[in-house]
């Protein structure tokens, strides 16, 4: 039982309209492809034990370090500005 | 035995004796004995032998580092193999025995590998066991197997009291040597938190080992006073018996604490702090030559280290090799203890000055050892190429010291070569990391400079800690500088030169290994096994790096290095699994009719954490089969109930929470009217089933949804991030209230009037008023609030009621009491599995993170009009084959044949190999309904095949069975007995 559970790249935050043209294309982008980074990469973590909250965590892969962690709703709404 | 003639040392108690047994024969040592120290104190100097060639072995070393002394620890209930005697502190009682070795250590059978070593050199096994491949499995594995592996385990299931524990500070200081006391002191005196973790059960380091004067007096007693004033801080935590395995990320350590005879035998301690010093001292090399390995020839500093600190005065004759200043210091303490110290041969030219009278052989070399189960002499050699043979019987080696740079690399920091010291030291300088270190552990090698390395470093923690670092006067020493020479080996005589005692590589093996090409330090270590044994090569890398830069004519830096993995020393499993074992691996979670369920005859089951009531037997019953299929036939003919409060609950509020739901389930979903309850598919994005269950609307904008037991906490994180990550600014709230309410299903023909007798009068529940698929917040039993589905799951006429769930207990009593009249009987999982296999609802045997919804038969519930998870992927030319698997019923030819899960289906007169397999067996069982064994399946292409047959095979139990392929709904396909 972890505090924490990992979900992977920050990028699923950006889902394709399901009515695009290519849809199917972007769908199938928006879900496979990954960018490998070396430096800081942004990730999605769910604070199971916690106030389950999701979170968008700024992490170097190449040594672990965390840098910046902000709630996935307030990301996602600066998106959408 | 000479056992009790030991010099005297403040921390031997000769007072107190104390009693052991090694390889079965009975010995005494004192308290603040190792085994180790025990053992040589009572002349034992044949320890065990060799992992390889069987060689006789001896101590090497006095702590974690020892390559050689390994044994295994007789308990009780178990054994423990691999423990290193110089790290074992000695207790009344201890029985040990040696290793690799039969029949006996003096006789070992085995040895003959060692007259076969041209045999089995490096690389031995990759070019021996090639061919035949058939060969392999029954005859080089159970061969090598027999012959490798160091020590054997006991095979008890017993396990010892271990614990996890986690500790926070602000400092941890690794190691209690005279830089790790300074640094700790410090750091305490300065208000922060501090953490001092010392391997050894007594502090101090390596000043154990010495008898030298710190601010005018004996070292040991300057320990003891520094110790006093730490122990009076409260912000200050000494441990002691507890060694660092590793470092990981965000200054988290790991830590082993290890306490024979405490309760707790060890705890195993995660580690959280700011900052780290490392202060874990250094380890001394060894320098190969010929037969360098017989039992007497140790480490220069571990032969001072026997005598100063553990008193040992039994050695005869000692002699001593060296290519750097500290041997003397070994020499020194030797003839102060009256102990005959035959000379030293130093490999230099510039030998040094002494203040005592001591033989000094310079610019020679020690070239051959002699003796076959302890040493007898060594040939020396000096510069005119005379040899001269000198007869002893223990030989101290001094090759150089290498700091215990080990924890520094674990996050994967390369150390740096420095040239001053001819060793590695932790490449910290230039990168930001929580973690320095200090003293000798960063090569500062001098008593003084290691003060003075630690006081700066602690200092400069403290800045960084924006602490103002108190002043402490730190002793002044005075001690000879350090000198060493680059010299690695020697290069005389032609036979085996020992590099690594434990895995038993010799120069010549890294000499093979450099010739087939194996050049790289990498490739080196796994080809060679140099370094890859218990004490991972603390004795022995460095040296191993210095004969392949020979051989490929670099510089050592140039050569490179292998970094250190965690961890440090071995760590047993129990460790780290700690008291989460067995059935303290996970939570139990129990249904809240359970205690009810278990004085009524239930058995149970595990489902995902819950224990779930699997059936309830008779006393009448002898078969489980006799109680499920009369709770079926009972449901079928009257009525039951069964708790299905583990089933997930997902209360789901706001203005926009059905626009949110219709995006969750891929089929229609907009229009549910208030008090009616809807099937919900659920898919994830990549168009696979997630899960299913009903949803059902109790107001405008209150939801409330249920899964499976299995995925409650998965779909209800999918749910959130759905809300959190996609679409925030929809209105929504969400709330798991699994644990708020019980959940009672009623199923059977007469659960109306068994429920009617509960509802408090003002409601009506009949067909008209509450039709199949409505849904109402009531009250029962005089005031209880409930909330009734009238779903069913059985195929019955059924309903669902939820109720807080702290009257579900005496809630079940009370259906059992007025649903006497109709021969109530509750049921467990196992008749409810019955009936849906009977019903053919997925499960999670069918929703097993590979079907899709056209394989469910239920393309039509993902409706491409709307924006839902995974819609569009679910299109996927591979997930819509027309002619894919589908669900369906299987009914054997002979109804008394069972057919069992997992198997595979073929066409009767095709081979049973995986190109012609046209699907698999999900779930199955027998059906008391149609007094016939059923089964649900998904086969290719499967709805169109009714009524045809198929082979239903299970070639791992041996079983064939004939089957009719059918619709999988087996029972009321209309539904009509829902609806009365």
């Amino acid at each position: 039982m972890s505090e924490f559970i990992y979900y992977g790249d920050a990028s699923l935050l950006k889902r394709p309209k399901w009515d695009n043209k290519n849809a199917e294309d972007e769908f199938y982008k928006y879900l496979y492809l990954r960018k490998n980074i070396s430096g800081f990469h942004k990730e999605l973590w769910f604070h199971q034990q916690g106030d389950r909250s999701w979170l968008i965590v700024t992490r170097n892969t190449k040594n672990h370090e965390i840098i910046r962690v902000e709630l996935a709703t307030e990301v996602v709404k600066g998106l959408d500005k | 035995m000479s056992n009790i003639n030991r010099i005297k040392s403040s921390l031997i108690d000769t007072t107190k004796e104390i009693n052991f047994v090694f390889n079965g024969k009975k010995y005494k040592g004192f308290e603040g004995d190792t085994l180790g120290s025990a053992l040589l104190a009572n002349d034992v100097k044949l320890i065990g032998r060799s992992f390889k060639y069987h060689r006789p072995r001896g101590i090497v070393s006095h702590g974690s580092e020892e390559p050689n002394g390994l044994v295994e620890i007789i308990n009780d209930h178990y054994n423990e193999p691999n423990t290193k005697i110089t790290t074992v502190e000695l207790y009344e009682g201890l029985k040990a025995k040696s290793q690799n070795c039969w029949p006996s250590v003096k006789y070992d059978l085995m040895s003959i590998n060692d007259k076969l070593s041209n045999f089995i050199s490096a690389g031995f096994y990759y070019k021996t066991f090639m061919w035949p491949s058939s060969f392999w499995e029954k005859i080089y594995e159970p061969l090598i197997r027999k012959a490798a592996g160091l020590g054997s385990l006991s095979l008890s299931n017993f396990s010892r009291n271990s614990e996890k524990g986690f500790l926070h500070c602000d400092v941890l200081i690794i190691g209690s040597g005279p830089a790790g006391l300074v640094s700790a002191y410090i750091a305490g005196l300065s208000g922060v938190r501090v953490i001092l973790v010392e391997e050894d059960f007594i502090y101090g380091g390596s000043l154990n080992n010495e008898v030298f004067h710190i601010s005018d007096m004996p070292a040991q007693n300057w320990v003891k006073s520094i110790l006093k004033n730490l122990d009076k801080l409260s912000n200050v935590r000494l441990m002691k018996k507890t060694t660092v395995t590793g470092m990981f990320d965000h200054g988290i350590f790991g830590a082993i604490e290890k306490n024979k005879h405490k309760k707790i035998e060890q705890i195993f301690w995660k580690i959280n702090t700011k900052k780290t010093l490392l202060c874990s001292g250094s380890t001394e090399r060894i320098i190969p030559f010929q037969n360098n390995d017989i039992p007497g020839i140790m480490l220069s500093g571990s032969i001072r280290s026997y005598v100063n600190r553990w008193g040992i005065n039994n050695l005869q004759k000692v002699l001593l090799f060296t290519n750097n200043d500290d041997a003397y210091l070994t020499a020194k303490n030797l003839i102060e203890n009256g102990i005959n110290c035959i000379g030293i041969v130093d490999t230099r030219n510039s030998s040094k000055k002494t203040d005592y009278k001591l033989k000094i052989y310079k610019d020679s070399q020690v070239i051959n050892a002699f003796g076959k189960l302890n040493l007898k002499g060594v040939n020396i050699i000096n510069k005119e190429g005379k040899i001269t043979y000198l007869e002893c019987d223990y030989l101290g080696v001094s090759g150089g010291w290498n700091p215990n740079i080990h924890i520094s690399c674990h996050t994967g920091v390369k150390p740096e070569w420095n040239q001053e010291i001819l060793a590695f030291t932790p490449g910290l300088n230039n990168i930001s990391t929580h973690i320095e270190a200090a003293g000798s552990a960063s090569g500062k090698f001098t008593l003084n400079a290691c003060f003075a390395d630690a006081e700066s470093k602690i200092t400069n923690i403290l800045n960084e800690l924006k602490v103002k670092p108190k002043k402490y006067v730190i002793p002044k020493f005075n001690r000879d500088k350090y000198n060493i020479d680059p010299f690695w080996y020697v290069e005389h005589g032609s036979q085996r030169k020992w590099v690594d005692f434990q895995n038993d590589v010799t120069i010549k093996d890294i000499e093979i290994a450099y010739d087939e090409n194996f050049r790289s330090v990498e490739h080196l270590k796994r080809y060679t096994t140099l370094g890859m044994g218990t004490d991972q090569g603390k004795t022995s890398n460095v040296t191993g790096l210095a004969i392949l830069a020979k051989l490929s004519k670099k510089l050592i830096p140039e050569v490179g290095t292998t970094v250190f993995r965690p961890p440090y020393i071995p760590l047993s499993l129990d460790a780290v699994v700690g008291q989460h074992i067995g059935k303290n691996l996970k939570p139990i979670r129990l249904t809240p009719t359970h205690n009810w369920a278990k004085a009524n005859g239930a058995s149970f089951t595990e489902s995902g954490l819950w224990l779930r009531a699997e059936w309830y037997s008779k006393k009448s019953e002898k078969k489980w089969r006799e109680s499920v299929d009369r709770e079926v036939i009972s449901v079928r003919n009257s009525v039951g109930f069964c708790d299905v409060s583990t089933l997930g609950k997902i209360d789901i509020q706001g203005r926009d929470a059905q626009d949110f739901i219709n995006k969750i389930y891929s089929n229609r979903f907009a229009k549910l009217p208030i008090g009616k309850v809807r099937y919900g598919l659920m898919l994830r994005e990549d168009g696979i089933v997630m899960d299913d269950g009903t949803t059902a609307r109790m107001s405008e904008n209150h939801f409330i949804m249920t899964t499976t037991t299995i995925n409650a906490e998965s779909v209800y994180r999918h749910l959130e991030f759905c809300h959190q990550c996609l679409w925030p600014k929809m209105d929504v709230r969400l709330i798991s209230t699994t644990d708020a309410w019980a959940q009672i299903a009623i199923a059977g023909p007469n659960s109306r009037k068994v429920i009617s007798k509960i509802l408090d009068k003002e409601f009506d529940i009949s067909n008209e008023k509450f039709p199949f698929m409505s849904c109402k917040e009531l009250t029962i039993c005089g005031g209880i609030t409930a909330r009734l589905f009238r779903i069913s799951f059985s195929g019955e006429l059924a309903y669902e009621l939820s109720l807080p769930t702290q009257y579900a207990s005496s809630f079940v009593s009370y259906l059992m009491k007025v649903g006497k009249e109709e021969n109530i009987i509750p049921y467990g999982t196992e008749a409810l599995g019955v009936m849906r296999i009977e019903k053919g609802h997925a499960a999670g045997a069918e929703l097993n993170g590979t079907i899709s919804a056209l394989n469910l038969n239920m393309e039509k519930l993902v409706s491409p009009q709307k924006d839902s998870i995974g819609m569009i992927l679910s299109k996927r030319e591979g997930l819509c084959l027309p002619n894919g698997l589908r669900l369906i019923g299987l009914k054997p030819i002979n109804p008394k044949n069972q057919l069992i899960s997992g198997s595979h289906l073929f066409n009767e007169n095709e081979n049973r190999i995986p190109e012609n397999d046209l699907g698999y067996v999900t779930s199955s069982c027998y059906s008391p309904t149609l007094k016939s064994f059923i089964a649900l399946a998904f086969l290719k292409n499967g709805t169109r095949r009714y009524g045809q047959k198929i082979n239903v095979s299970n070639p791992i139990l041996k079983n064939e069975t004939m089957a009719e392929i059918c619709n999988p709904i087996f029972v009321d396909p209309n539904g009509d007995k829902l609806r009365v």
